[in-house]
């Protein structure tokens, strides 16, 4: 399953730090961020719940850039 | 401006003004520390606080903690020794100057391109007793009429019913002449309907319609990383740790050693002080902002010239391409067979084509519609009769009374009439008149207006080598690739024969030039995916092209293929300029810091200085127009 969530973060760097926290969380298949038009499209593993993992997406993120945001 | 920002800029500008205010305070003692540990604690407490938090995230290494160590130990410097906080505030101060002008530059250069990628049609205008509503066009279905304004953008892909216009279709192919739209025409989804009122009915739903198709490439463009970010996301790495145990280093043991082996005083503050400056110098936020930025501004500006890149890897394979392979049909030719001339006609050349027109016009092989083209008017099928299909030869047909043979030269022998043979190549019509020969019709594919000049401009910029690959007869390509200059030429090949062509290619040439394959998307996607990049030509073409494709030109101009290269070389000097000069100027700053020669604002220019170039000349990426 896939899905798109609007994100905001300052530099196209810490967007880059924002995708590799994203991907390395439990449940992400892949995650893609792109920074241009601010938004985030995470593949999920089958089965998963994508509420709860993107809470922990969001948990991760907010670890390596304190700054970001994803509304969920 | 932003919240976020407008808040960042008062923080600067409130401890800019209390800086200076303390400056001319004759605070000593305990109050001058706490005075300036106020503009301090507006300007940096963010900065601090990120810092403790990568600590306790095992994060430990960024720019955060390098401001914040560096801030930290000019404070407990200006503590012990002469009271002077000027400097740590100043490092601070500045170092949110330029992370403050960096987003600003971003959000404005995001706006720049999110306005000219802004098509999506919010409503559609469905004609109901009378009246328009506008409605969701995710709710039209398939076959609605549905009525556009003047001003307004055409929501779903469609065919005119009635009413005429001029499309501007600026947004979707990036290219600023209008195109003209009667009843009868199709016309896509994202133009913007510019003179007259327009009912269209629907074809596609939505969801299936160019805008959406086009706004979803553009938002779903993967960000695979191209090397050049890789390096500096690695770089960054290991630097960042490196020069804070440099720094360490600096800090510690030449002190140590004048006292020990030198027996000179140790001189503590002094080499702090330099380790400090050097942990400012060498902070790498230049790098780590400007690569990326680039990156995002070059995609931004070739989205802009009509040109989509699905990620910054295919920028930089496109910027090293040295081999551009051409499928012919639909990408260097139109694709549309065309009368292309008449010879050693007996009769006027308008009237050969109307018997030709007519003896053909109950077939529906494409060789009869483009002589119906070629005629232009209506055709009377009553002025025809006694029509006979020869299969493999051509037609015999009374037209008018008279007796009209059309065919090839076989219809011709066949009929006992002799005929005279083409020295052009393409299909030819012979065409005998009552048993006498009248004439030939040369009917072939036509070339793009611009397909030579983009092989001109090809190889005006370097590349080395073009190749065309088609399905089509030899002597057709022969003709085609000497016409436009093309440097080697395969034809009569399956679509299976042109993936193992270009795989064939791609290991003869060396590992380090790169092979662009350019097709219409039409039997063409495995070829497409295999190339180095893959570049699909027409967004308006299939899916699987769109799909396969690393790189989609948006309108099916092959001049563009030049332009992209372009833009894509443009992006990647960009980013080697800002590496080298960034590497540079902290280098010899670095040295310097390391003697003693530079000071705290010298460290200062080294990084927000150095940061704010870069990433004004990040945001150049974004200009491509003249390009």
């Amino acid at each position: 399953m896939k899905k798109t969530y609007k994100i905001d973060v300052d530099c196209a760097n810490c967007a880059n730090k924002m995708e590799d926290a994203a991907n390395k969380t439990e449940g992400v298949k892949n995650a893609v961020v792109n920074f241009m038009t601010l938004k985030m499209n995470v593949e999920f593993d089958e089965g998963q719940d994508p509420k709860q993992v993107m809470q922990v997406v969001r948990e991760n993120c907010k670890k390596v850039e304190d700054d970001c945001e994803i509304f969920l | 401006m932003n919240k976020k920002q407008k808040k960042m800029l008062f923080r600067i500008l409130l401890s800019a003004a209390l800086l200076i205010a303390l400056h001319f305070a004759p605070f000593t003692g305990a109050v001058r520390f706490l005075a300036y540990m106020v503009p301090y604690v507006i300007i940096g407490y963010d900065i601090l606080r990120k810092a403790g938090l990568g600590i306790k995230n095992r994060q430990v290494f960024d720019e955060c903690f390098l401001m914040a160590v560096a801030t930290v130990g000019a404070i407990a410097i200006g503590l012990v020794e002469n009271g002077d906080y000027t400097e740590a505030v100043a490092v601070m101060l500045f170092y949110q100057v330029g992370e403050w002008f960096q987003s600003y530059a971003v959000g404005k250069s995001r706006r720049n391109i999110s306005e000219l990628m802004d098509i999506r049609p919010d409503y559609a205008n469905l004609l109901e007793d009378g009246k328009l509503v506008q409605v969701d066009p995710d709710e039209v279905g398939i076959g609605t009429i549905i009525v556009v304004q003047p001003g307004e953008k055409v929501p779903i892909d469609g065919v005119v019913v009635e009413g005429t216009s001029t499309l501007n279709t600026a947004a979707l192919t990036g290219e600023s002449l209008p195109r003209d739209a009667i009843p009868g025409n199709e016309i896509i989804s994202g133009c913007v309907n510019m003179t007259g009122l327009l009912k269209i009915r629907t074809t596609k739903e939505f969801g299936e319609s160019t805008v959406s198709k086009i706004l979803d490439l553009v938002e779903n463009a993967s960000s695979r990383k191209s090397r050049s970010e890789d390096f500096i996301a690695k770089f960054a790495r290991v630097y960042t740790p490196a020069v804070c145990y440099g720094a360490l280093a600096l800090a510690i043991l030449p002190p140590l050693v004048r006292m020990l082996a030198l027996g000179l005083a140790p001189a503590w503050g002094d080499w702090i002080y330099r380790a400090l400056t050097f942990l400012v110098i060498s902070c790498p936020c230049a790098l780590v902002i400007s690569i990326p930025l680039s990156f995002f501004a070059g995609i931004g500006g070739a989205s802009n010239a009509g040109v989509l890149v699905k990620g910054s890897n295919y920028l930089e394979t496109l910027s090293q391409t040295d081999y551009v392979v051409f499928d012919k049909t639909g990408t260097l030719t139109q694709g549309v067979f065309e009368v292309v001339g008449i010879h050693h006609n007996t009769i006027d050349e308008a009237k050969l084509i109307e018997y030709a027109a007519l003896a053909e016009s109950a077939s529906s092989h494409p060789i009869s519609k483009s002589l119906q083209k070629a005629y232009g008017a209506e055709l009377d099928r009553g002025r025809v009769h006694n029509i006979q299909e020869i299969s493999g030869h051509g037609v015999t047909a009374e037209v008018d009374g008279h007796t009209v043979a059309a065919g090839n030269d076989k219809l011709m022998a066949k009929l006992g009439i002799p005929s005279v043979p083409c020295h052009q190549v393409g299909t030819i019509i012979h065409v005998a008149l009552d048993g006498q020969y009248a004439g030939h019709i040369l009917i072939s594919d036509v070339v793009k207006p611009t397909a030579k000049e983009a092989i001109d401009a090809l190889k005006k910029i370097g590349v080395e080598k073009t190749v065309m690959l088609t399905g089509d007869a030899d002597a057709v390509a022969q003709q085609v690739a000497s016409a436009l200059g093309i440097d080697q030429v395969y034809s009569q090949l399956l679509p299976a024969d042109k993936v193992s062509r270009v795989e064939q290619l791609l290991n003869e040439k060396p590992a380090k030039k790169k092979l662009a394959f350019v097709g219409d998307g039409i039997n063409d996607a495995p070829v497409l995916s295999r190339a180095d990049i893959g570049i699909a030509m027409g967004a308006m073409g299939s899916d699987a092209a769109i799909e396969a494709a690393d790189v989609v030109l948006m309108d099916d101009d092959p001049l563009k293929i030049a332009k992209a290269i372009k833009i894509s070389r443009k992006c990647l000097g960009i980013v080697y300029q800002n590496i080298v000069f960034a590497l540079a100027i902290k280098g010899i700053c670095l040295v310097l810091g390391a003697l003693g020669i530079a000071n705290m604002w010298l460290a200062i220019f080294a990084d927000v200085g150095v940061m704010i170039l870069a990433v004004l000349n990040a945001i150049r990426a974004l200009f491509v127009k003249k390009l």
